[in-house]
């Protein structure tokens, strides 16, 4: 967010309270990572292992298969790498890269 | 109708609690509070409040519960003291960081070490940082007011801060005084119930307390706090004014004793301005006088400066030290003369610490050092030996 879009004092609610549900989908937190998971996707059996352990539920899923990550979410964990039956996917030191 | 009763500082304090009928109070018991919470918890099992009374295992999980009773949109009150304030810290900013109106007796106690049970203010002091607003009463009966006053205080639209009401440890939360208890009805009318702005357990307004915020927002969030506690200073004064229709008394920022014609003036708070009337009217002289301050936080440096700028020779006196620095009564004494037109002579006094009683003679003593303008341009300590 740039600086112009931030609110000042007088707007935003006392307390650092957040009056709308949901809005932790506006944070995006995929700058956070400093490991990247880099999906080889010719490798994968789509198990959906992987996208029920992302705790960030940043893998989606269509139609019975696993699609790439959503990299303004991932947060870089590396669960995904962790828990995948055939190894498809690598945890890549790209600094803070949001690809 | 009033009624006159004897009773204790701390019982002053729990009467009042019982008055305001929080729907929540959660407290550990630290001395010299205990008195305040013990009795709470009497009136709680006669079933004379409503009051949901939580028995927690610490400071920090009393102050942890009232913050969530506040949050989910409840009138929450808690007493503590010295070991009791600093171990539930880092609640007590969370308190005023969430903006949440908690009002906590504060029955000042020296801090450890070496372990001490007796006054001084150290405590409370301490946390003058805190964003919470601070009074500091002088005997029994304005224990009872300002934790009447507080509550509608901290609770008001523009303020929603935290308040410490402060007694003297053992001095008056243990001394027995004549103590005027006003109506119940016109006290509940008075105070009215809780309008949090918003609150956790409105399911029709859904809110997060209490999230995270970085580089991006915290500092706004703080701003806010300053923003709120300069409010609290007028809604303190039309709070008091409207308190003051039951109970015939005044609740200025501060109070003064003998100060139109006085030259020499002591500054102190809390039990020993008591001990400063006293002197005052014995020693019969116009040229002295006394500037008690009842609100510590927000500071109204604008009233201390108004009232001391003319005047020869000031002395402050501090029960807390800040080590290495101003005393925390005297920095903001002299920080008020800045701007003023002009500066009397200023000087520190130290008393009392760990409970070291201060006697009438003592305060002459200093009367008589401020008529001589004996004064220099550091800390004076009284009764310390060397």
């Amino acid at each position: 967010m740039s600086e112009s879009q931030k609110k000042g004092y007088k707007e935003i609610p006392i307390g650092g309270m957040i009056t709308k549900a949901g809005s932790s989908a506006e944070f995006k937190t995929g700058d956070w990572k400093s490991f990247t998971p880099v999906w080889e996707k010719e490798k994968c059996i789509h198990c959906m292992i992987c996208p029920a352990y992302c705790p960030e539920d940043c893998i989606p899923k269509k139609d019975g298969k696993r699609l790439e990550t959503d990299f303004d979410m991932c947060k870089g964990c590396g669960i995904c790498a962790e828990v995948c039956p055939v190894k498809c996917i690598e945890m890549k030191e790209q600094g803070d890269s949001d690809e | 109708m009033s009624k006159k009763k004897a009773m204790t500082g701390a019982e002053a304090a729990a009467t009042a609690m019982k008055q305001i009928n929080p729907d929540v109070v959660a407290a550990y018991p630290i001395t010299p509070q205990t008195p305040v919470v013990m009795k709470f918890s009497e009136f709680v099992n006669d079933g004379e409040v409503d009051t949901e009374m939580i028995r927690v295992e610490s400071e920090h999980s009393a102050m942890s519960a009232c913050v969530g009773a506040s949050a989910a949109g409840a009138r929450a009150m808690t007493a503590t003291a010295s070991a009791g304030l600093a171990l539930m810290w880092e609640v007590v900013g969370v308190a005023s960081g969430s903006r949440l109106p908690i009002v906590m007796n504060v029955v000042n106690r020296a801090l450890s070490a070496p372990i001490n049970i007796h006054c001084d203010h150290s405590d409370s002091m301490g946390a003058r940082d805190l964003s919470w607003i601070q009074l500091y009463s002088e005997d029994a009966q304005e224990a009872y007011e300002n934790t009447i006053l507080a509550v509608k205080l901290a609770e008001h639209p523009e303020v929603q801060l935290p308040a410490m009401v402060s007694q003297d440890g053992f001095i008056t939360s243990h001394g027995v005084q004549n103590v005027t208890v006003y109506s119940t009805d016109k006290i509940k009318k008075f105070l009215g119930e809780r309008k949090p702005i918003k609150a956790l357990l409105d399911v029709d307004d859904p809110v997060t307390m209490g999230p995270l915020q970085l580089q991006d927002y915290y500092f706004e969030t703080k701003k806010q706090q300053d923003n709120a506690m300069e409010k609290a200073r007028q809604v303190y004064i039309d709070t008091g004014k409207e308190l003051s229709k039951i109970t015939g008394n005044d609740y200025g920022f501060v109070e003064a004793y003998n100060l139109d014609s006085a030259e020499y003036v002591i500054v102190t708070i809390s039990s020993t301005a008591g001990t400063v009337k006293s002197v005052i009217d014995k020693m019969d002289n116009p040229k002295i006088g006394l500037l008690k301050i009842r609100m510590f936080r927000p500071f109204p440096y604008e009233e201390v400066a108004r009232l001391l700028e003319d005047k020869k020779a000031v002395a402050i006196l501090d029960r807390s030290e800040s080590f290495g620095a101003d005393a925390p009564i005297y920095g903001e004494v002299k920080n008020a003369l800045y701007n003023a037109k002009s500066h009397p002579k200023l000087q520190s006094y130290i008393f009392g610490l760990g409970g070291r009683d201060i006697y009438e003679k003592d305060i002459e003593n200093v009367f008589e050092s401020l008529l001589k303008e004996d004064i220099e341009d550091k800390k004076r300590y009284i009764g310390v030996r060397e």
